[in-house]
C-alpha cells in the first residue's frame, strides 16, 4: 500500500445524508484526512458529526456521495478495510451482564481475520492499555462511566489498526482520565496510527491534533492543518498612545490594513510585517509609545466565526 | 505492509472455518449464559414433571377424548407418554413464547444496547449477522424442544416406568423404537417452531425494543391459532404455521402417517425462507443509528 505523503486515510466526495423527514444531516461533506494526521472533527453538537462517522463506518447509507477509507473504495471493500479501522461510536455500547474481558472476547470472536489463538494476549493488552486489568472480570454494569468509554477505546485497540475513528473519545471521563486518553492519542499518533477525532471541545482538538475540520450545520465549513489555520489568522497590533490620530497615519504609511483610531490609541491589522518594525516607525515618528501589543485571535474566535456558533470550551 | 495489514493476512494453522464458527459459538453461549434464557428452559422443563406428578397423584384412570386424552392415557402404561403429552402441551404456547423471546431479542436486543453498531464495525457483515443469529435461534429450538422430552422421560420412567411402548393404534413396539419415535417427535416440534423463530428475528430488525418484537412475534402466533379456530376460512387452515403443530401425534400411530406431518414440516419450511428472506432484505438496507 502507498503510505506516501499524499496518502489520504479519509476521503470522501459528496457525502450526504438526507433523512426520511427530509432533514439534510450530512451536506456535501468532502472529508480529507492525510494518512497519520490526527485530525480532529470539530462542531457544534448536532453539527452532524456522528452521522458522518456512521456513514464512514457503513452503519448509516449515504443518500449520495462515496468515500475511501485507507485508500480502499468502501462499498466494494468494506469487509476488507474495516478490520484495519478501530472506532468508538457514540459512546461505548457493551452487554450489561458480561464481564469487560468476556465483551471484548465477544467482539474478537465475531473478527473473521483474527488468529483466535492470539485472543487471550489481545484482549489483555489492550485492556492493559487504557488501565482497566483489575476491572476485566467486573461485569459492564457495574462500571463508572469512565471505565465504560475506556472499555470503548480498549475494543478499538482488539488489533493494531491503521486507522482510529473515535467519536467523542473523552466524554465522561474524569480530568485525570481526559488526560490519560489525550495522551494515548498522541501516543498512537506517534506510531503511525492516524486517528479521526471528533470533538465539540476546542481545547482538546488544539491539544492533540495536527489537522483540523469543522463541521456546521451538516456542512465542512473548513479543513486543513492546525499550522496552515494559525496562518490565515488575522494578528492585530494595538497602539497606546496619547497621539492616535498620529501613530494612526504611521500605521497607514507602513501599508497596514483596517487602521482605527480610538480614545487612548489606534489599532490595525499586522499582515506580513513585523511588529518590530512597526514600533521603529512609530519611535521614528516620534509617537509617544505607552503600550504595544500584537493580539492573535485565539482559535475560538475563529472557529466561532466560522460556524457562527460558540463553543464549549470547558475542559 | 501496515501492522493492520499484516495482523489481518490469513493466519497458517488456523482454518477460515474454525475462526468463522467462534462467532456461532459465541452467539450461542450469549443466548445459554442468559439468566432469563435459562430461567424458560427451567419453566420448561416443569411443565412435563407437572404432569407426571399430577397423574400420579390423580391414579390416572381416566384420560378424556381426543388425541391429548389418547396421550395422556397412554402415561400410566409408559412414562415415555409423559414426554408426548408435554410436548402436545407445550406447544400451542410456551414453546412459541421461549422463541419469542430469543428470537425476538436477537437483532432488536444487540440496537437497544448499542452492541449492534460495533458488531457490524468489527466488521461483522450484515448477511452474516442474520445467519449467526438465526443459527443460535435454531439451536435454542432444539434445546427448548429436547429439555421438555428429556425430563419428560427421566420423570416418566421414575413415576410410572418404562418397558415396551403401546403405540395409539394399538401395536406395541420396543422401548428404544419408542425413544426412536419420541425424537423424531422433538425433531418435528424443533423445526415448527424454528419457523416462529424466522418470524421472530424478522420482527427484531423492525425495532429497537426488544419486549415490542417479542410481544409481535408471539401475538403473530396466537392470531394463527385463532384464524385456525374460525372454520368459515378452512382452506387457508393448512398453510398457517400452527395448524399441524399437535399433528406430530400421528407420529405415534402404526404405520406412522406422515403426509400431514410433512405438510407441517413443508409449511414450517416455507415459512422460514418468506421470513429469513425478509429479515435480510430489510435488514441489509436498514440505517444503523442506535
Amino acid at each position: 500500500m502507498d503510505s506516501g505523503g499524499s496518502a489520504l486515510a479519509i476521503e470522501s466526495d459528496g457525502l450526504t445524508k438526507r433523512f426520511r423527514g427530509g432533514q439534510v444531516a450530512v451536506d456535501q461533506v468532502a472529508l480529507r484526512v492525510p494518512a497519520g494526521a490526527v485530525y480532529g472533527f470539530l462542531g457544534p453538537n448536532g453539527s452532524g458529526k456522528t452521522t458522518t462517522i456512521r456513514i464512514l463506518l457503513g452503519l448509516i447509507f449515504p443518500t449520495s456521495g462515496t468515500h475511501r477509507l485507507l485508500g480502499e473504495p468502501f462499498t466494494e471493500n468494506a469487509g476488507r478495510v474495516l478490520p484495519r479501522v478501530g472506532s468508538l461510536v457514540e459512546g461505548p455500547a457493551f452487554h450489561p451482564y458480561l464481564s469487560g474481558h468476556a465483551n471484548l472476547a465477544r467482539l474478537d470472536a465475531a473478527d473473521r481475520s483474527v488468529d483466535p489463538r492470539t485472543a487471550r494476549r489481545r484482549i489483555g493488552s489492550a485492556l492493559d492499555r487504557v488501565g482497566l486489568t483489575a476491572a476485566a472480570g467486573k461485569r459492564y454494569r457495574n462500571y463508572s462511566l469512565g471505565m465504560r468509554q475506556r472499555l470503548g477505546i480498549a475494543a478499538a485497540l482488539l488489533r493494531p489498526r491503521d486507522l482510529l475513528v473515535l467519536d467523542e473519545p473523552t466524554n465522561g471521563l474524569d480530568p485525570q482520565g481526559t488526560r490519560e486518553v489525550r495522551h494515548l492519542i498522541r501516543q498512537l499518533g506517534d506510531e503511525g496510527v492516524t486517528v479521526f477525532v471528533s470533538s465539540h471541545l476546542l481545547s482538546e482538538v488544539e491539544q492533540v491534533c495536527s489537522h483540523v475540520g469543522v463541521m456546521s450545520v451538516g456542512k465542512m465549513v473548513w479543513q486543513g492543518s492546525l499550522a496552515s489555520l494559525a496562518a490565515q489568522q488575522n494578528v492585530r497590533v494595538n497602539v497606546s498612545t496619547a497621539t492616535p490620530a498620529a501613530a494612526a497615519q504611521v500605521l497607514g504609511g507602513l501599508g497596514l490594513d483596517e487602521v482605527s483610531v480610538v480614545d487612548d490609541g489606534a489599532h490595525a491589522v499586522l499582515g506580513p510585517m513585523l511588529p518590530e518594525h512597526v514600533v521603529e516607525a512609530l519611535v521614528a515618528a516620534g509617537v509617544g509609545v505607552r503600550g504595544f501589543t500584537v493580539e492573535r485571535p485565539s482559535l475560538e474566535d475563529v472557529f466561532v466565526g466560522l460556524t457562527g456558533e460558540g463553543f464549549d470550551v470547558s475542559g | 505492509m501496515s501492522l493492520a495489514e499484516a495482523a489481518a493476512s490469513p493466519v497458517v494453522g488456523t482454518p477460515a472455518v474454525s475462526r468463522s464458527l467462534r462467532f456461532v459459538r459465541s452467539e450461542v453461549g450469549m443466548v445459554f449464559r442468559r439468566r432469563r434464557n435459562q430461567a424458560l428452559l427451567v419453566v420448561l422443563g416443569c411443565v412435563p414433571i407437572l404432569i407426571a406428578v399430577a397423574i400420579k397423584i390423580s391414579g390416572g384412570d381416566n384420560g378424556g377424548n381426543g388425541d391429548a386424552g389418547a396421550l395422556f392415557g397412554s402415561i400410566t402404561d409408559n412414562g415415555v407418554f409423559v414426554a408426548f403429552s408435554a410436548l402436545f402441551v407445550v406447544i400451542p404456547l410456551f414453546l412459541p413464547m421461549a422463541v419469542a423471546v430469543v428470537a425476538g431479542d436477537a437483532v432488536s436486543g444487540e440496537a437497544n444496547t448499542g452492541t449492534l453498531r460495533y458488531l457490524l464495525a468489527v466488521p461483522v457483515g450484515r448477511t452474516r449477522l442474520l445467519a449467526v443469529k438465526f443459527v443460535g435461534i435454531a439451536v435454542w429450538c432444539i434445546a427448548c424442544s429436547v429439555v421438555v422430552a428429556v425430563v419428560g422421560v427421566v420423570i416418566g420412567l421414575i413415576l410410572f416406568g418404562g418397558g415396551d411402548v403401546t403405540l395409539l393404534s394399538g401395536t406395541s413396539v420396543s422401548f428404544g423404537a419408542g425413544l426412536w419415535r419420541l425424537t423424531l417427535v422433538a425433531a418435528y416440534v424443533a423445526v415448527s417452531i424454528a419457523a416462529v423463530g424466522a418470524i421472530g428475528l424478522f420482527v427484531s430488525t423492525l425495532t429497537e425494543v426488544p419486549i415490542a418484537a417479542m410481544a409481535t412475534t408471539l401475538g403473530l402466533t396466537i392470531t394463527s391459532q385463532v384464524l385456525d379456530a374460525v372454520p368459515q376460512i378452512s382452506a387457508v387452515h393448512p398453510w398457517l404455521p400452527s395448524h399441524y403443530w399437535q399433528q406430530f401425534i400421528d407420529v405415534l400411530r402404526d404405520p406412522m402417517a406422515l403426509d400431514k406431518v410433512g405438510h407441517g414440516l413443508l409449511a414450517a419450511a416455507t415459512y422460514a425462507v418468506l421470513f429469513l428472506t425478509l429479515a435480510w432484505a430489510r435488514f441489509t438496507s436498514k440505517d444503523v443509528s442506535s
